[in-house]
């Protein structure tokens, strides 16, 4: 029995000491990410990146959304370090920096040339200005439309139409009897999906959420006349069923045809326009987002970055690697392996002064002027105390956004009227902005 | 003869209307499968397309991008390991309580059940944090505890239930005959409630296999099971409808494939009270 037992014991320690040596050698990463196509790619290019770092093993974590966020704030409010990078947006990078839960990211090596970054996703990345996250890809919103149509129908989209031209449009286009809706538009309840686009008409429209003393807006002249305005085109003028559609929904849309108008995430551009995806790609316009008012606030901003919690215990790994996936050199794999219109897009300066992308992708200038015309802190007619274009960079915002969200998808539907919709709108944000102490 | 035809025509809409419930409720599994053999451009063309050239490619980028077996092993195991555990409790307290009651048995499995009445989100904070000091974050021990103590309740009031369809008499003959408790349970009580016991472990199982919240709150990468490699499919900017199916097709598969093997055990055991 001694005799049998002794090699398999021994042969175990050995089996032992070489997995704990090989855990010692290499450190891992723990990424959490969404499923996006560009994460995708990342996911598929990072066997390159563990190449060159044979130390550091990558582990992805894929998760919806919405699960994503709520993992990642119970794990950074936890201390619990189960990632160490993070993909995060817009709206939650500032006010977790300001936590303190995010490693700042001040020792950036100059081949990363931070100021190659456009400085308005500088800007929404930063908190007083330290920088908490680098962006993996960013965009703006902006009008998708079908030539084709436009042409038959001997109607001409100008390079920034108002929201008004955008309603004559729909009028004209609109032939439910085959399947063609007007325009297409985020109807499904949400901070970041109907709301995303609602609040970037009522800045178009002079309004904002706010005023310089943290009352709610919501029962203002504004956000009557763009509600209204919104509930009536897209009510009539817009597909069956409007107030569940998002993002995908729509995308879905108008790919297949349905949709003469769409306006939406400039990222969407690579997407319309992939003949694999795309029954329309080579029939599809661009302008920028509607203005009305004014064209301050009337395009959206959003990254998807990636940022370090301090609860990680691998954070120079975790470091290399994010620098790794936002640098240029990452830019040039992308387009070495996908083709250059893969690109991450809305990030660099240094993507746009490619001559080669401008050609290939031609939604790239549309989304250029659109990211440069986007200012997270000059987003409103008036004066206004908040950060964000289509959200408010505030702890409960994401809370009463949605609720707000609920209210205006409950007036497309018609189970609540605009007027009645608002005043409930406003009640429920100032109540939850007394009690959060910005009001007395 | 009227008698006759008029049992005809029950039997018969009785058939339909079977068949009818049935096919509503597979539907969406169905659909599922049906889309995960479509392109990507096909999986969302309105109206859906029924015939269509089916393709096997979703499941291939499934295969090449996951690493299914990992997921599906920590499925087996945590579901396993938890119906396991989870019956081992439950025996023999449900013998406890189903051929020695006392005046508070029937308090204490109404509070065992009240329990579930709880929405799981309320206790996740204090779970997480427990977890978190006992080092149980992203461990399949973690998972296999957490789905016990959901199970418990259920498959103690199923067991309960079994046990007190056997007659007390049999017990106590075999009791004059000399045996032990042990030897009573294991060589008259288990074996008559066998069917009942298998179905209850089957739809443990089956429970676990299903959860998705737990699953994918307390775990990162290691300890991931098959709910959480469905999750990693959805995006918030992307059509990926048909792989998202492949991944939820592979996802049911096993569980589905066992569940058929076993139904008529399923089928006599949550029968079992209602016939007699």
């Amino acid at each position: 029995m001694q005799i049998t037992k002794a090699p398999s014991v021994r042969l175990a320690t050995l089996a032992c000491a070489v997995s704990l040596s090989t855990a010692a050698l290499a450190e891992t990463v723990t990424i959490g990410t969404v499923n996006n196509g560009d994460m995708i790619r990342m996911q598929a290019l990072s066997s390159a990146f563990e190449e060159a770092h044979p130390d550091i093993d990558l582990e992805w974590v894929i998760l919806e959304e919405n699960v994503l966020r709520q993992r990642l704030t119970t794990d950074i409010a936890a201390n619990s370090g189960q990632f160490d990078v993070m993909t995060i947006g817009m709206y939650e990078t500032p006010i977790w920096g300001d936590n303190g839960w995010l490693e700042p990211m001040d020792n950036l090596p100059a081949s990363y040339d931070v100021d190659d970054i456009f400085p308005s996703v500088r800007g929404g990345l930063s908190n007083d200005g330290t920088l908490y996250a680098l962006p993996f890809y960013a965009e703006s919103s902006m009008t998708y439309y079908r030539k084709d149509l436009f042409e038959d129908a001997g109607l001409d989209m100008p390079t920034e139409p108002t929201w008004d031209q955008m309603r004559e449009f729909a009028v004209a286009l609109h032939d439910p009897a085959n399947e063609q809706y007007g325009i297409c538009l985020r109807g499904k309840a949400g901070w970041g999906e109907n709301m995303a686009l609602v609040t970037t008409m009522v800045n178009a429209f002079g309004g904002s959420w706010f005023d310089m003393d943290w009352n709610a807006q919501l029962d203002g002249e504004a956000w009557h006349e763009a509600i209204n305005f919104y509930v009536d085109i897209l009510g009539n003028y817009g597909p069956p069923g409007a107030s569940s559609n998002g993002f995908n929904e729509n995308l879905a849309l108008f790919n297949t045809g349905k949709c003469a108008m769409w306006i939406d995430a400039t990222v969407a551009g690579s997407f319309v326009t992939d003949e694999s995806q795309s029954q329309v790609a080579d029939q599809v316009g661009f302008a920028a987002a509607p203005m009305q008012e004014t064209s301050k606030g009337s395009g959206w901003l959003w990254a998807w970055a990636l940022a370090i919690p301090v609860s990680s215990d691998a954070k120079d790994a975790a470091q290399e690697f994010v620098t790794w996936a936002t640098s240029k050199e990452y830019s040039e794999l992308v387009a070495q392996e996908y083709g250059i219109a893969a690109i991450p897009p809305g990030t660099r300066n240094s993507t746009y002064e490619n001559q080669e992308y401008l050609d290939t992708a031609e939604f790239a200038s549309m989304t250029l002027s659109q990211m440069q015309k986007a200012d997270p802190n000059d987003q409103t007619l008036n004066d206004s105390p908040y950060t964000g274009v289509q959200f408010v960079a505030i702890p409960g915002f994401s809370g009463f956004g949605t609720v707000v969200g609920q209210q205006v998808s409950g007036a497309l539907s018609g189970n609540v009227s605009v007027d009645q919709a608002l005043r409930n709108a406003n009640q429920v944000v100032n109540r939850e902005m007394r009690r959060a102490g910005y009001q007395d | 003869m009227d008698m006759h035809r008029a049992k005809i025509v029950k039997n018969v809409s009785v058939t339909i209307a079977a068949w009818l419930i049935a096919l509503l409720i597979f539907f969406p599994i169905f659909w599922m499968v049906l889309t995960s053999l479509k392109t990507e451009l096909n999986a969302f063309s309105t109206p859906p397309s029924l015939f269509f050239v089916p393709t096997l490619e979703n499941y291939l980028v499934v295969f090449e991008r996951s690493d299914y077996l990992k997921f599906f092993w920590n499925s087996v195991v945590i579901s396993f390991g938890s119906s396991i555990l989870g019956m081992l409790i439950a025996v023999p307290g449900a013998y406890a309580m189903a051929f020695y009651p006392t005046e508070r048995t029937k308090g204490l499995l109404l509070w065992m059940l009240s329990t579930k009445m709880l929405p799981p989100v309320g206790v996740l904070v204090p779970i997480y944090l427990l977890f978190r000091d006992t080092n149980l974050l992203d461990s399949k021990i973690g998972l296999i505890i957490i789905f016990t103590l959901i199970n418990l309740p259920i498959i103690v009031w199923m067991v309960y239930t079994y046990f007190r369809e056997v007659p007390k008499d049999i017990l106590e003959a075999v009791r004059m005959d000399g045996a032990h408790v042990w030897g009573e349970i294991r060589h008259v009580l288990l074996p008559i409630s066998l069917g009942g016991l298998s179905s209850t472990f089957l739809l443990s199982l089956i429970l676990s296999w299903n959860e998705a919240f737990w699953s994918l709150n307390l775990t990162t990468s290691s300890a991931a099971p098959l709910t959480a490699l469905i999750a990693s499919y959805s995006s918030p900017e992307g059509l990926f409808w048909a792989k998202l199916s492949a991944a939820s097709t592979l996802a049911v598969a096993p569980i589905l494939i066992f569940g058929w093997i076993s139904q008529k055990q399923l089928v006599r055991g949550l029968t079992f009270g209602a016939v007699k």
